[in-house]
């Protein structure tokens, strides 16, 4: 079975809009699930890994790819 | 034929746009400033008049007594452009040509997409908005007070910093400091988004008791119950609330069909044309570029608007491009001020808060009227990597 996940593009945006427009999307999540955030912004290698700890959001995997760094998430179940 | 220009905005970057173009292309060109109310506001001295430390006539000059006699002032407001026939429809009625058009038109606040934001909160981000909160402070008389952004993009990112630390020293002045907790709220795990100037006002604020709530991105506001609450989910309990309304871009930008989501104009960093539109340039905090909207981005970017639009209209290879430069004074109250200097590829390096600072803000503000619009100021935002450090002060 094929999974959508919510994608949250912060391509272009500044710090702190990634991490604010992570936090919009977490809301409109049930527990556990998972999303994916997509930023071009470095300031977010440091940002969204503090951000999850402090909301308990699983980072599941991040990496960088051609200048955008997208992060796998997981909202707290 | 002279070149029939247009700006739409009499703030600070349309009006010193506006007389720059004047000067350069002189009879080669018509320039008209079309802008609703005809008073020019400087923003930048709301946050004294919350404090009372700045009269609110102090604030706004007629548009027309800081133009070059030479450049037309219609006072209107802007419904619509119409960039497939070079004309800006106008309010009232009626349109206005235009072969080349500037959009300096600014951000609006939106505090009605903040529930509870506008029974519950105050801010300094309007005048009307200045004087209520300056009504509200003579009022209060100790509690909790509470300082955060209700979202972002928003006007003088440095602006809710500067306010905790004018707030502590005012409250000091009253004597309520000691019945008072004054705590910041912010977007991120620190007190500024830029580090390097979050490293240099953190432990100003411990020092002087602030408390700080990070990653509080405000959601609501709830005055029956004394609350702001946050996307996080966390809760913030208060007696006085000061939050930054949410912005958008101008309504005539949405009604032309040339914003994004947020109203804000897809601009091109370096050239500052609109995309897709040779012949429109965008300004300020209209624009969607990913840098501090403030008074000295428009500043900065009117010059080279000037230089590539009367490239565009005299046939030449354009030369300047904007850099992304930035300049903002940080003001951290006991009169010390530091100063973030930047662009897009240099981050500030902000000096340790001085006296000389606070000094040069002072100046600044009195000095705004007579320099800035007509473009007579000396050249105040230096590269970062250029920056000599100033002698050591306290």
């Amino acid at each position: 079975m094929s999974q959508t996940i919510t994608t949250v593009d912060a391509r272009g945006l500044s710090c702190p809009l990634p991490v604010v427009k992570a936090a919009q999307a977490l809301k409109l999540l049930g527990p556990g699930e998972t999303f994916e955030v997509l930023a071009t912004d470095p300031g977010s290698q440091s940002d969204i890994p503090a951000w999850c700890r402090a909301t308990g959001t699983e980072l599941v995997e991040h990496g960088e790819d051609g200048g955008v760094y997208r992060y796998l998430l997981k909202k707290k179940g | 034929m002279p070149a029939r220009i247009v700006v739409l905005g009499g703030g600070v970057g349309g009006t010193l746009a506006a007389n720059l173009l004047h000067k350069e292309l002189g009879r080669n060109a018509t320039v008209t400033v079309v802008d609703p109310t005809g008073m020019h506001v400087y923003q930048s001295g709301f946050l004294y008049v919350a404090l009372g430390q700045a009269n609110g006539r102090w604030l706004s000059r007629d548009e027309r007594t800081l133009l070059y006699p030479g450049v037309e002032l219609a006072i209107e407001g802007a419904a619509r452009v119409h960039p497939d026939r070079g004309e800006v429809e106008l309010q009232r009625g009626g349109s206005l040509p235009y072969d080349y058009l500037v959009m300096a038109t600014g951000a609006r606040l939106v505090p009605e997409q903040v529930p509870g934001m506008a029974e519950g909160a105050q801010h300094f981000y309007s005048l009307e908005g200045a004087l209520r909160l300056r009504e509200e402070l003579d009022r209060f008389d100790g509690g909790k007070v509470v300082v955060g952004v209700a979202g972002i993009p928003y006007k003088c990112p440095p602006a809710p910093v500067e306010f905790v630390f004018m707030l502590e020293e005012y409250l000091r002045d009253r004597g309520i400091r000691g019945r008072s907790e004054v705590t910041l709220l912010s977007p991120l795990n620190r007190a500024f988004t830029i580090e390097s100037a979050s490293k240099v006002v953190q432990p100003i604020m411990e020092s002087r008791g602030i408390g700080l709530s990070t990653f509080f991105n405000v959601e609501t506001v709830e005055p029956a119950a004394g609350v702001v609450t946050s996307l996080e989910g966390e809760k913030a309990e208060y007696d006085l609330a000061v939050i930054v309304p949410p912005h958008r871009g101008q309504s005539v930008v949405e009604a032309s069909g040339l914003g994004d989501p947020g109203g804000w104009i897809p601009t091109d960093r370096t050239t500052l044309q609109v995309e897709g539109q040779e012949r429109i340039f965008a300004m300020g905090d209209a624009t969607n570029l990913p840098i501090s909207k403030s008074g000295s981005t428009a500043h900065f970017e009117a010059p080279v608007i000037a230089s590539r639009m009367a490239s565009l209209i005299r046939g030449t290879a354009p030369k300047e491009g904007y850099e992304g430069r930035v300049m903002c004074f940080l003001e951290t109250g006991n009169r010390r001020t530091t100063v973030l200097r930047f662009d897009y590829e240099h981050p500030p390096i902000p000096p340790k808060p001085s006296l000389h600072w606070h000094v040069a803000k002072w100046l600044f503000n009195r000095i705004y009227w007579a320099t800035v619009p007509k473009g007579r100021v000396p050249d105040i935002g230096t590269r970062p990597k250029a920056v000599p450090e100033k002698k050591k002060e306290g």
